[in-house]
């Protein structure tokens, strides 16, 4: 595919750094950073508790080296834990309220912020480095009986729910990087869907680094009550730094009877340069739970950013007739790689999973689809359909695919499908032909290839989506 | 329209075309016959910008440029179509989508400008029933599961869609049965104009019967060694290439 080798790369979009004071802790991680953290966000006892409790746990814990991903040891002594914008100390009680400088970073990253966009009818939870820096249309949700605010406001204003729902689909000894988030997060996001409410909007999240040498390590949780229903959506995006930064986030869904919970991620962090200097390792825990029958949660994810990503949105089949799915996108260029798919597990009854995966493999990209299927026991008529496919770009890429089925019941029905196919010289000489240039035929095959999933995203993002996978691949054909 | 002079081309280490000339006007059709292995696909090919294939002599002058300065895509953006012998598959792309975006190329190289989808979709459909095919392909992927005869009809759709200036049609006919052989033929025939010049490459002489050339030429070895009208054609099918082979040195020479 020389013809199109001289597609040039275009600068990383979202790599700007914004001029604000921020204020950080020392770099390191010890018992008094864990309670330093707690104490700056003013958290109840119960909480400085559940950190300490996650902090000694980690520190028995071995960073895991099982992955397909490779990359020099992590300095946990050197990062930074918590940067939080300086103004921000004491929180902003409205948009007017928060620093200009922030809004224009928003404005540039195109965030539905401002008063413009609420016409799109997006409530966003925006967290800027550690802090969460404002919540719109809180009035909007309350009315609804939604609570959408930061995770630190979640902590103080619904310690019950927090109490209740902390830690129980992803526990603080579930996997090292799970406890180390435990032990440190900062802020996230808390969403709770009353019984039989249907969210009145789609909820998002943006989460932004801006900070150097700062860790990232947010945490989410959503609880739907029974027959409620929430689409949530939380999109990533980080300067260009020539180090490394560390991204451990957690995010735990709970799905009572009937309930349905959407979640879409579009994560573009800062993938590193052609040469592999610099990028997010992005090291996530993702789990939802089917608590009660009929329940849904449905993960969907665009993932075309980071120097590594590594996860596994997953969902826990409990109730009966519950449904899982999981719809994944992810792509690498340059020298990025990406460890990442799903695992459901069935307990329920007649419960029921899709998994769709496509990987794209671009430049010298390592990309990894890893999903475990598992049926228990009682879960009576289980039903799994599991496809996987990955497009290569080029000859110095890689995608591997490791599936793995358990299967308990012999009632349980599995299939899986997988193809590799490649972007052929032939495909491109003949949309050449036709007057299309090398690049956009290359988008219009990945597109093509990737419309499956696309469609479960929300219409905006799904465009969005189109247009980061067309950026994120200039320079790939070669 | 076209001057080809002296043309070499080769394909990795070997050499296919060796001296080839042709000269083709506005409104005429010529038809390259040629035994297998003869370079018929090499010239399509070379014609189109295939970067798989060097141009190590020779040049090639289209609407008064340099052919060969120019890209694949480029040269499709300035009226040469090359209907494809095998065409290629792209799954998960709709026909519709991929013809609209070559088409916008084009019209943009024209000044003309963008069609929308609603106007586009009712010109090609009124487009592909003259070519008897069913609406259900603008919204299947490109030659994805098409059987050989929608494949080909399927180019010749894109052809009358793109509205070239120059047409070469590599081996349209194989793999077509008679029924799709003239249907094909007959959208072929259609779209002949006098703005329009056609290269019709084949290996058989069934096709000219019903896309009659107003010339036709022999390809031997990489270059024509016999040139005729549309008796030749008929010449050819009755002696076989062999008579060309025999009788071909004198040609070859007088050329």
């Amino acid at each position: 595919m020389d013809e199109a080798k001289e597609i040039i790369n275009r600068e990383y979009k979202y790599g700007f750094v914004s001029p604000i004071e921020s204020e950080s802790i020392p770099r390191g991680l010890s018992e008094d950073v864990v309670r330093l953290i707690s104490a700056k966000k003013n958290e109840p006892a119960f909480m400085l508790e559940w950190r300490l409790n996650a902090y000694r746990t980690w520190l028995k814990m071995k960073e895991p080296r099982w992955q397909n991903v490779h990359y020099p040891p992590v300095d946990f002594q050197d990062v930074i834990y918590y940067s939080a914008p300086k103004s921000q100390k004491d929180g902003p009680k409205s948009l007017d309220e928060v620093d200009k400088e922030i809004l224009d970073t928003y404005k540039k990253l195109g965030i539905p912020l401002d008063e413009q966009k609420r016409l799109a009818g997006v409530a966003v939870d925006a967290v800027f480095d550690s802090v969460s820096v404002a919540t719109t249309f809180k009035e909007t949700l309350r009315k609804a009986g939604v609570i959408f605010c930061s995770f630190s406001e979640a902590v103080r204003e619904h310690p019950d729910l927090i109490k209740k729902y902390l830690g129980s689909v992803v526990p603080v000894s579930d996997n090292f990087y799970a406890a180390l988030n435990a032990a440190v997060f900062s802020d996230g996001s808390f969403c709770y869907i009353p019984k039989g409410v249907r969210c009145p909007m789609e909820l998002s999240t943006y989460f932004r680094i801006n900070a150097a040498d700062t860790g990232q390590f947010e945490r989410t949780l959503i609880v739907a009550e029974e027959d409620s229903f929430v689409s949530y959506l939380e999109g990533c995006t980080a300067p260009i730094r020539d180090k490394n930064q560390l991204h451990a986030a957690v995010v735990e869904l709970v799905a009572l009877k009937g309930a349905q919970i959407k979640y879409a991620t579009v994560q573009n962090w800062y993938a590193g340069d052609k040469e592999g200097r610099g990028g997010i390792y992005n090291f996530v825990t993702k789990r939802g739970k089917c608590a009660g029958e009929r329940a849904k949660i449905s993960w969907t994810q665009v993932e075309t950013g980071s120097a590594i990503t590594w996860k596994y949105p997953s969902v826990i089949l409990q109730g009966d007739h519950s449904v899982g799915e999981f719809y994944s996108v992810a792509l690498v260029n340059n020298r990025q790689q990406a460890d990442t798919g799903t695992k459901m597990i069935h307990i329920g009854k007649n419960t029921s999973s899709t998994i769709i995966s496509k990987g794209i493999s671009a430049g010298r990209g390592q990309n990894t689809y890893r999903g475990l299927v598992k049926i228990l026991k009682r879960a009576e008529g289980a039903q799994n359909y599991t496809q996987c496919d990955s497009l290569l770009i080029g000859d110095q890429c890689s995608a591997t695919t490791f599936p793995y089925i358990e299967v308990e019941n012999k009632t349980a029905k599995v299939e899986h499908e997988a193809t590799t196919s490649k972007i052929s010289s032939d495909q491109l000489f003949y949309c050449q032909s036709r007057a299309i240039s090398a690049e956009n035929a290359v988008s219009m095959i990945v597109n093509g290839f990737c419309k499956e999933v696309f469609n479960h995203l929300p219409m905006e993002f799904a465009v969005e989506a189109t247009k980061l996978l067309g950026v994120s691949l200039e320079g790939s054909v070669g | 329209m076209l001057e080809i002079k002296n043309l070499h081309a080769r394909v990795e280490d070997r050499e296919i075309l060796k001296g080839f000339d042709l000269t083709v006007k506005a409104g005429e059709v010529h038809a390259i016959m040629g035994p297998n292995g003869s370079g018929k696909s090499t010239l399509s090919r070379v014609l189109a910008g295939h970067p798989g294939y060097q141009v190590t002599a020779g040049t090639v002058t289209y609407q008064g440029k340099n052919l060969l300065e120019l890209s694949a895509e480029a040269r499709a953006r300035a009226g040469v179509f090359m209907a494809f012998q095998y065409p290629t598959e792209i799954p998960g792309v709709s026909n519709a989508y991929f013809l609209r975006a070559a088409l916008n190329a084009v019209r943009a190289e024209r000044g003309l400008p963008e069609m929308d989808a609603m106007e586009f979709l009712e010109m090609l459909k009124a487009k592909m029933k003259a070519l008897e095919m069913d609406s259900s392909f603008a919204s299947r992927p490109v030659n994805e599961g098409f059987s050989g005869g929608e494949k080909k009809r399927n180019e010749i759709l894109q052809m009358d869609v793109l509205e070239p200036s120059l047409a070469i049609l590599d081996e349209t006919d194989s793999g077509l049965d008679i029924d799709a052989l003239r249907t094909v033929s007959e959208g072929v025939n259609l779209l002949r104009s006098p703005e329009r010049a056609m290269i019709v490459v084949t290996h058989y002489q069934r096709l000219l019967s019903y896309i009659v050339p107003d010339f036709v030429h022999v390809l031997l070895d990489g270059k024509i060694v016999k040139s005729g009208k549309r008796e030749l054609a008929l010449e050819l099918e009755e002696k076989g290439y062999d008579w060309i082979r025999t009788a071909g040195t004198a040609g070859a020479g007088a050329h």
